[in-house]
């Protein structure tokens, strides 16, 4: 076996080469290789062939579920009261409660794929927390899981509620109570910040927390969205991208909007080892608060760019009927899961 | 037989004969280790040490790639002691479909074939990556996307003539030399007996670096560098024995000085037909993954290289000297024996490539190029022994422009 030994095998870059191999190969098989392979537009599942085979279990993380549920109200009251608890205050804003744990917890974020997760609540994102501006929050973690950790929340409060910092990490069986103001309005996160914070992030340690500004926004159909991904591997790169964990997963099960109505996307990028992610929404604009600190928008465009731990509030209308392809417009990311698709219904006229 | 010889035969009988307790020794220690074993299997005291929850061992070789026109296809191994399941399959960083037959989820040592209906682009490189249900990676890139060749006629007959160009052809031009050899004297001839050794010696090493370098790709559970070891002492074995066989045979009707010439000369073009076997495999599977370019250069520096193991194979021959002439036919024979495996390996190897095959040719062409090197230098060595015989002007002189055409030859192709 000479020809290793001469390198013929790792001949990469002498392209003058490469027309003897493409000669040799029509003499072998008389006929010019890779047809093209048939493939639909954007219309349908069926006809891609790029994209995660299979389903998720319906067991864990429901995207869809997920999509449009904050402050555990996807539980029944019964259970929900374990989690969640709100008490006015005399001054018309509400404290709310929060029962926040961290579990280990095994997920599965593409169809057969399993990934040793670390979680709050047992999911990942977390649960959503959503308060209005000047509410107070208290939010008690309880840490069950198998290394230190904490919740490190983005927006208003002091130093010692930080958990950042050494001293503010939670040991395993240990808790401890953050409470703060919610502050100011606008769209924001919660994560671990345990070292090494790579890893906790990666592991699945985050979730959303938006601030209602008094008096609301206007009324809309509302969700979640967080980009994250996940290195099955630990090679401190990705192998699966998504929005809300579960790769593919609203390309399987598209998202049912209402033509006319007004949609508002709360969008977060907690994506680890990569620079930034993004947004991009086919055959539509909206316009983007970032980070939902004002009620002006910073943007009208159809593409969105956020780095780790930035995020934005879009909004926009539903003009047809029909499925929309939303992902990200890095094309790896996209190709890797994180692709979905909006389908855009006629309005019932109920009246 | 007297008595008493009969006696002893009756008395070695009996102590012969193994008693019955022989079977009850024998079979005691594997009692006993079947129900270690089972004991084993039921306690597990790998878990015990590992604390249970232990993530498993996955460990996948991918065998073979293999293009059609807008599909790729790989055969793939469970080379580890668990079960691995094949959940996603990645295209350069993309999701993409794909079928698993007959299964995705493999026990150790179980294979399947993975079908991906992907794009691929004629002449660039590709990336496919398996992920298992726990998340972990296997990757095989494909350097350059050529469609696989299908057995056909067409295709036979490509194979056929680059082995005839890289194999056949050389080793006939060196052949030719044989009627040069029996004209050029004691000094002469001695000084060519070296230069074969020198080349041997040269494709002992160059072959052991191959097969060695096979057989890190080959799946761990086949223990690629003991079979290589174990299949070149073996070769070696086989071939002393062979020699020795048909030594025997010709001696009946030829005199013994004649014998031990053609005799060498057959062994050596055996040795050289398995080396050739090996190489034909590596350029038919080179070709077959679109990673060998089929330049003119290249095909000179293979014809040249070749050619010297034709001068290897007529050399011991020549030293028998007129007496006992070598016919057409006899050349020819040698020719084929030396030459025709390229054609066979380059088949082989364009279609159902495997290291594990690239090993087990080369470490038989080894063992056989080993025991013809020692056969050689004995026979020239002769009464005066190795040490006077290395000291020869003419004997090292040979050795040493022996190694350095096959250097030499070795850089032209590259």
């Amino acid at each position: 076996m000479k020809v290793s030994r001469r390198s013929w095998l790792h001949f990469a870059g002498f392209g003058s080469l490469l027309t003897g191999v493409a000669a040799f190969s029509r003499a072998v098989t008389g006929q010019t290789a890779a047809a093209p392979v048939p493939h639909e537009g954007h219309g349908g599942h069926h006809g891609h062939l790029l994209g995660t085979v299979g389903r998720v279990d319906p067991i864990g993380l429901d995207p869809m579920v997920y999509l449009r549920s904050w402050n555990f109200s996807h539980l029944p009251p019964d259970e929900r009261v374990k989690f969640y608890r709100e008490t006015p205050r005399p001054d018309g804003t509400t404290l709310r409660e929060y029962e926040i744990f961290a579990v280990d917890r095994e997920i599965e974020v593409a169809p057969g794929v399993r990934f040793p997760a670390w979680t709050y609540n047992g999911e990942v994102p977390g649960p959503t927390i959503r308060a209005s501006e000047g509410d107070r929050l208290r939010v008690r973690f309880l840490n069950q899981g198998t290394h230190p950790h904490t919740i490190h929340f983005h927006g208003w409060h002091p130093p010692e509620m930080d958990g950042s910092l050494p001293e503010h990490e939670v040991l395993p069986g240990e808790s401890f109570t953050y409470e703060f103001d919610a502050e100011p309005a606008g769209l924001h996160l919660y994560h671990c910040h345990s070292v090494p914070l790579k890893r906790h992030i990666h592991k699945g340690l985050y979730g959303t927390f938006i601030v209602d500004p008094r008096g609301g926004r206007p009324p809309a159909d509302e969700m979640i969205m967080m980009m994250n991904g996940f290195d099955t591997n630990f090679d401190n790169e990705n192998e699966v991208y998504a929005v809300n964990t579960v790769a593919n997963a609203y390309m399987v099960d598209p998202i049912k909007v209402t033509v006319g109505r007004p949609v508002r996307i709360y969008l977060v990028n907690i994506t680890e080892f990569d620079l930034i992610n993004s947004f991009h929404l086919h055959g539509m604009f909206f316009d983007s608060f970032r980070p939902g600190t004002t009620m002006t928008p910073s943007d009208h465009t159809d593409t969105i760019m956020l780095c780790q731990g930035e995020r934005a509030i879009l909004e926009t209308t539903f003009r047809y009927p029909g499925d929309f392809m939303f992902h990200a417009h890095q094309s790896e990311f996209a190709e890797l899961g994180w692709m979905g698709l909006f389908r855009a219904e006629a309005a019932h006229r109920d009246s | 037989m007297t008595p008493e010889a009969t006696a002893a035969v009756a008395d070695r009988a009996i102590v012969d004969r193994p008693s019955p307790l022989v079977w009850i020794f024998a079979l005691v220690p594997l009692l006993l280790l079947a129900a270690l074993l089972a004991l084993l299997i039921r306690t597990g005291p790998a878990e015990m040490i590992q604390g249970g929850n232990v993530p498993p061992v996955e460990r996948l070789a991918i065998t073979q790639v293999r293009l059609e026109p807008g599909r790729i296809e790989l055969s793939v191994m469970n080379d580890g002691p668990d079960d691995v399941t094949i959940a996603q399959v990645i295209v350069d960083d993309a999701f993409w479909a794909f079928e698993a037959a007959p299964r995705a989820t493999l026990s150790h040592l179980q294979r399947t074939t993975i079908s991906i209906p992907y794009p691929w682009v004629h002449g660039e490189a590709h990336a496919v990556r398996l992920l298992t249900s726990t998340g972990v990676t296997f990757d095989r890139e494909i350097l350059v996307a050529v469609e696989t060749p299908r057995p056909s006629l067409r295709f036979f007959g490509i194979f056929a003539l680059i082995g005839l160009y890289v194999g056949v052809i050389p080793v006939a031009l060196g052949l030719l030399w044989y009627p040069l050899m029996r004209r050029i004297g004691t000094g002469g001839l001695q000084f060519l007996l070296a230069l074969t050794v020198g080349l041997l010696a040269y494709l002992l090493v160059d072959s052991a670096h191959d097969g060695l370098a096979a057989a890190a790709l080959v799946p761990g559970s086949y223990q690629g560098t003991a079979l290589f070891v174990f299949g070149a002492i073996g070769a070696y074995v086989v071939l002393d024995l062979t020699g020795a066989w048909l030594a025997n045979r010709r001696r009946t009707t030829l005199a013994a000085g004649v014998a031990s010439g053609w005799v060498l000369a057959v062994l050596i073009a055996i040795g050289i037909g398995l080396h050739n076997f090996g190489e034909g495999l590596a350029i038919g599977s080179a070709f077959a993954l679109g990673e060998l370019g089929l330049g003119t250069l290249l095909i000179v520096g293979f014809t040249l290289h070749n050619t010297t193991e034709g001068l290897a194979i007529v050399a011991p021959l020549a030293r028998d000297g007129s007496a006992a002439r070598v016919g057409i036919g006899g050349l020819v024979q040698l020719g084929l024996i030396g030459g025709v495996p390229t054609i066979l390996g380059a088949w082989l190897g364009a279609f159902v490539y495997s290291p594990l095959l690239a090993v087990f040719f080369l470490s038989l062409g080894v063992g056989a190029i080993a025991q013809v090197t020692r056969q050689i230098v004995m026979q020239s060595a002769g009464q005066q022994g190795l040490h006077a015989y290395l000291r020869r002007a003419p004997v090292v002189a040979g050795l040493a422009l022996g190694v350095v055409i096959m250097y030499g030859t070795g850089l032209i192709v590259g």
